[in-house]
């Protein structure tokens, strides 16, 4: 039988630092929540909010892998390896941080707030060669469908990550459902709400609400209103 | 109020200074930073030490040696794999290793 876990948004972690704020699904920096650590492989979502021209400074990362989807405005994104880039709506980013990395993230814009989820995967392989990859999506490929986002291969969808997870994002019309047949034996997916209202499994979740489902093999998501959602989908043992 | 002695081992010097400088922004705590395993093994020794963090480069063969060595010689000692880098999940995973 299905076992599912509520988080609602209001019950999130959040660090006011001026320039960011940051709400935390996970236990992290000063927040430290025991039953909040992590689901199975997801160990940080952080929704954070940067003031125009601000961000975080050259610091390192090593053995995880780390995701970005910018919501609104535009992120800079310089590392270690050369790699320097703006990514905004519409882009995904993954970076492997394996053996170690350097890198900073800045709001591009002077006049915006730049708003963006930062996802920590924990990889199934440690001290591998840094990598970073980052694409633009079709925003349209979602709208009423699961769009693939980020998987464990390369020659998949999206791009791609070391560990057997696979991301979706969905921007679904009032009324409309589908059925998510989870990837992999043993993942279970968190569902994260970006707007509207959300219906799983009888559950009615709302803008940044999320509800973690594992123990079943598929599950339906049905829009309660016009909505946006991430699927986020990891093994629950690592 | 005596502090809780860290010993972190890494391969990366940049990472780990990183990871002791914020180990010790704990008042409560004190780390102490290996590059290698001789280090490490050298290191244990020299404090009452009560968890391992052992994070980036540190191979299945090391943590392994390094495993055996330090549980042989303290039993109750805790020792956990540190991922991220000395990042926002380093508190919560020492105190979630620390039982606090």
């Amino acid at each position: 039988m299905a076992q599912t876990v509520l988080h609602k948004g209001n019950t999130r972690g959040h660090a006011d630092h001026g320039w960011l704020h940051s709400y935390q699904s996970f236990s992290f920096a000063g927040y430290y929540n025991p039953q909040r650590m992590n689901f199975g492989a997801l160990r940080v979502l952080n929704d954070d909010t940067v003031d125009p021209g601000m961000g975080f400074g050259k610091h390192p990362h090593d053995n995880m892998e780390i995701i970005s989807i910018p919501l609104e405005g535009d992120l800079e994104h310089k590392d270690s390896m050369n790699n320097v880039a703006v990514i905004k709506n519409g882009d995904i980013q993954a970076m492997s941080a394996g053996t170690g990395i350097f890198h900073s993230e800045y709001n591009f814009d002077r006049t915006s707030e730049v708003k963006f989820l930062q996802i920590w995967i924990y990889p199934n392989k440690r001290n591998v060669e840094p990598r970073y990859d980052q694409i633009s999506l079709n925003l349209e490929d979602r709208h009423n469908k699961l769009q693939q986002v980020l998987s464990p291969s390369p020659d998949d969808a999206g791009v791609w990550i070391h560990q057997d997870a696979w991301f979706h994002l969905g921007k679904f019309d009032k009324g409309v459902s589908t059925e998510y047949s989870i990837k992999k034996e043993g993942n279970g997916v968190y569902t994260f709400v970006l707007s509207g209202e959300v219906i799983i499994n009888g559950e009615t979740l709302n803008s940044r609400d999320a509800l973690g489902i594992w123990d079943t093999d598929k599950f339906t998501v049905e829009a309660g209103t016009d909505s946006e959602f991430l699927l986020i989908d990891v093994p629950m043992k690592f | 109020m005596e502090k809780t002695q860290i010993l972190v081992v890494g391969r990366h010097p940049e990472i780990l200074a990183t990871v002791v400088r914020l180990v010790n922004n704990n008042p409560n705590w004190n780390a102490t930073g290996c590059l290698s395993d001789e280090e490490a093994i050298a290191a244990f020794s020299t404090r009452d030490f009560k968890l391992v963090l052992l994070g980036g480069g540190v191979d299945e063969i090391s943590e392994y040696k390094l495993n055996e060595y330090f549980c042989a010689e303290k039993p109750s000692i805790k020792i956990v794999q540190h991922f991220g880098g000395g990042s926002g999940l380093l508190s919560a995973e020492i105190f979630e290793a620390l039982g606090s």
